[in-house]
């Protein structure tokens, strides 16, 4: 029997097409379930932000859909939705959404209330304290709960092989396999994690760039 | 959609299936002791580091990067390089799951001892504490309802993960998701996903109750 050492560089050179096509798959599928998610949560915890007993169910209700295994939640989806990507996409959409959706509404209502109470002092209606005021104050933790949403998206995209489609994830569960091919195993996991590093540092510039007067007090 | 619905209640409403040796009973009870095996061995190396770093007050940046990076660590291929390693199912996951837990326990713990009140450090150092004196007996006690939630979260959060355990041959509730998947019985799927949902909401409910009884009676909100 050929050995089967934990990491062979000539694994990645001679499966690097498949290897690209994989991370590309996986890339998109992750920037694509969290921009929905973001499309969803941030206005909807702007309009909730102000209902305190409602922003807490849709919090609660959030907490108890996180609990559902992702493998289940999956497997639930295939038959209604098909095999292959969107039940994928849509199940990584929800676990995203429960993430940002409590960090933003953390954020919106962690604002402090003198700087509201001076907003609208200087006439600013409800509409404009949201948008003025709370959002460009809870950005940093927007981006935080950006920043974990995609590094989790990254991690749980890889279960969606129980579908036929887990990117990166697709690769590890071939080389298991693969009489346990150690090599295509540890090259998707690296891939995996490299792909979590580049996207978090990603958007660790973005919030950098976007909240200037954060920087001076760090 | 319907039939998928009645299907697993169907199965739910079956005594047999959770009676039977390998029924549903057997298969919780060993999804809880490999969440117990989890967390247990995780608590063990996550809980005295992450007190430590937080009582010396160094290593925040570094434990940041670590949770952040281990997050991004996809719990399916520890199992499965570990079942490459000979070790399958059950032992594997419970590893993994430990590795997935350790991170969150250690940051309960780290953040606990961190924010313990400096006030009430400087006045333990000022009655003569000894620096281990004023950890295990000043810090480590208002420590306890943060490591308390890090504790929750880890726990409830691994009960929800055991089940990739079935992807590798392994036990615990999974086997009931996966198996359904293999013989496409969705019903089956369904019946295994809200089981493990529920087990979630029980544990996480017995061990909010749990956390009420562990905070000192003086660091009680309400």
């Amino acid at each position: 029997m050929p050995g089967n050492p934990w990491f062979d560089w000539s694994w990645v050179t001679a499966n690097a097409e498949v290897l690209t096509l994989r991370t590309w798959q996986h890339l998109l599928l992750t920037l694509e379930a969290v921009a929905i998610a973001a499309a969803i949560a941030v206005p909807l915890a702007l309009l909730v932000v102000r209902r305190r007993r409602l922003a807490a169910g849709i919090v609660g209700v959030a907490a108890v859909a996180y609990t559902v295994p992702s493998l289940a939640l999956f497997a639930i989806l295939a038959p209604v939705l098909g095999i292959g990507r969107t039940p994928v996409l849509v199940g990584l959409v929800v676990y995203a959404l429960l993430v940002l959706l409590r960090q933003t509404l953390a954020g919106l209502q962690s604002v402090d209330p003198a700087v509201l109470d001076a907003a609208r002092g200087v006439g600013y209606g409800p509409a404009q304290v949201t948008v003025l005021v709370r959002l460009p104050a809870a950005l940093p933790a927007v981006v935080s709960g950006l920043r974990l949403a995609t590094v989790s998206t990254v991690a749980l995209t890889t279960v969606g092989v129980i579908v036929g489609y887990g990117g990166l994830g697709q690769l590890m569960f071939e080389g298991f396999r693969n009489n346990f091919h150690r090599a295509e195993i540890s090259a998707a996991t690296l891939a995996c994690l490299l792909l979590a590093f580049v996207l978090d540092a990603a958007l660790w510039a973005t919030g950098r760039a976007l909240t200037p007067w954060a920087r001076r007090r760090a | 959609m319907n039939d998928v619905v009645g299907d697993a209640l169907r199965y739910l409403n079956d005594p047999l299936v959770w009676t039977r040796p390998g029924g549903l009973l057997d298969l919780t009870g060993q999804h809880l002791l490999m969440t117990l095996a989890a967390v247990a061995g995780a608590a063990a190396v996550a809980l005295p580091l992450g007190a430590w770093l937080g009582h010396a007050g160094r290593g925040s940046g570094l434990l940041v990067a670590i949770s952040n990076t281990s997050r991004a660590l996809p719990t399916l291929a520890i199992i499965l390089l570990l079942a490459t390693a000979g070790l399958f199912g059950n032992t594997a996951t419970v590893i993994a799951a430990g590795v997935f837990a350790a991170p969150l326990l250690l940051a309960g713990a780290h953040d606990g001892v961190r924010s313990a009140d400096p006030a009430a450090r400087d006045a333990a150092r000022g009655l003569g504490f000894t620096p281990a004196a004023v950890l295990w007996r000043v810090e480590v006690p208002l420590a306890v309802p943060l490591v308390a939630a890090g504790v929750r979260t880890a726990v409830v959060q691994v009960v929800a993960t055991i089940p990739l355990a079935a992807l590798a041959g392994g036990g615990g509730l999974g086997q009931v998701i996966s198996l359904g998947m293999g013989t496409q019985r969705y019903g089956q799927v369904l019946a295994g996903g809200l089981l493990v949902a529920a087990l979630c909401l029980l544990v996480d409910g017995v061990l909010a109750i749990g956390q009420r009884a562990a905070t000192p009676r003086a660091l009680r909100a309400g």
